[in-house]
């Protein structure tokens, strides 16, 4: 029933990535001692009530940065973007708006919701996977885009 | 400063990871998502990963009030599964499914000097300012309820 990509299924970089992504997440609970919602921590940005704007910069430093480190030691991976322009900003703002109205994304509800065992995160997760599993569909299989 | 320094660092990693996973490639990520067609599990098992280091990070956590830096704890306390986080989710998804970006990925690509990186991110940033004025819009009606922004 399921086609498997052989091909592009890459399973010990997928693992070996998670763990570190996992690792991120940890340090982030454990020496700031909050939760690592890439959405929360940018969102949050733009609630003037919040005079904690020094660590959330930082945070999203870092992962705009990782590139450039990346590049000292190795070629970065390409970056596929097959979505056209219109799509982008309808996509990016229906992301901007989704996980704040759904206090959390991939990062918040995904890794760190699933990690502290949150029914409420797995049924954000639940929400968001489903959807975004039948907007692919649509797109690819229905209109053949 | 600690707490900055400790979330530089905690977001560099966090990036390293994505870009290690393959996951900041949205073609990948879609690859996932298009479970119909020649199906790439490897989302999976960057969140297993993920999540395996986490419950051992969360159940450290559980058993502290204060951070390793001395930092006051602050996991979510919410329990309770709403409309608000069911419909966020799914139009979360629907925008993910879209371009198969979210928003770890995306800054990801801003960093590597992706102008398609830079357009989504822009407007996942709109995205979020709307969200903000129809909040405050809503909290200037009384007895709304609508209190509670603070994210998973």
């Amino acid at each position: 029933m399921i086609d498997i990509a052989w091909s592009s299924f890459t399973p010990w970089s997928a693992l070996v990535g998670g763990v570190l992504v996992g690792l991120a997440a940890a340090s982030f609970l454990l020496l700031n001692g909050r939760v690592a919602g890439i959405s929360g921590i940018l969102g949050g940005l733009l609630s003037p009530s919040s005079g904690d704007t020094s660590w959330r910069i930082a945070f999203l430093a870092g992962l705009i940065g990782a590139p450039a480190i990346w590049v000292l030691s190795a070629e970065l991976p390409p970056i596929e973007i097959e979505a056209g322009y219109p799509a982008l900003i309808i996509a990016g703002l229906l992301v901007g708006v989704g996980t704040r109205y759904g206090s959390g994304c991939t990062s918040g509800h995904g890794v760190c919701g699933l990690s502290r065992l949150s029914p409420r995160s797995l049924a954000a997760t639940v929400s968001f996977m489903f959807a975004g599993f039948l907007t692919v569909y649509i797109i690819r299989h229905v209109l053949g885009v | 400063m600690k707490s900055a320094l400790a979330s530089l660092f905690a977001g560099l990693l966090f990036g390293i990871g994505l870009i290690v996973s393959g996951m900041a490639n949205p073609e990948k990520v879609l690859g996932f998502l298009d479970i119909a067609g020649l199906w790439d599990p490897s989302l999976a098992f960057v969140m297993g990963g993920a999540v395996i280091v986490g419950l051992f990070a969360f159940a450290i956590a559980r058993k502290r009030t204060l951070s390793f830096l001395g930092f006051s704890m602050r996991v979510p306390g919410q329990s309770h599964i709403n409309k608000r986080l069911v419909i966020g989710g799914l139009l979360f998804g629907v925008g993910w499914g879209i371009a198969g970006i979210c928003p770890g990925p995306g800054l990801v690509g801003v960093g590597a000097g992706e102008i398609k990186s830079v357009v989504f991110v822009a407007s996942m940033v709109a995205g979020m300012g709307l969200f903000e004025l129809i909040e405050r819009m809503r909290a200037g009606k009384p007895a709304q309820g609508w209190s509670t922004t603070a994210q998973e």
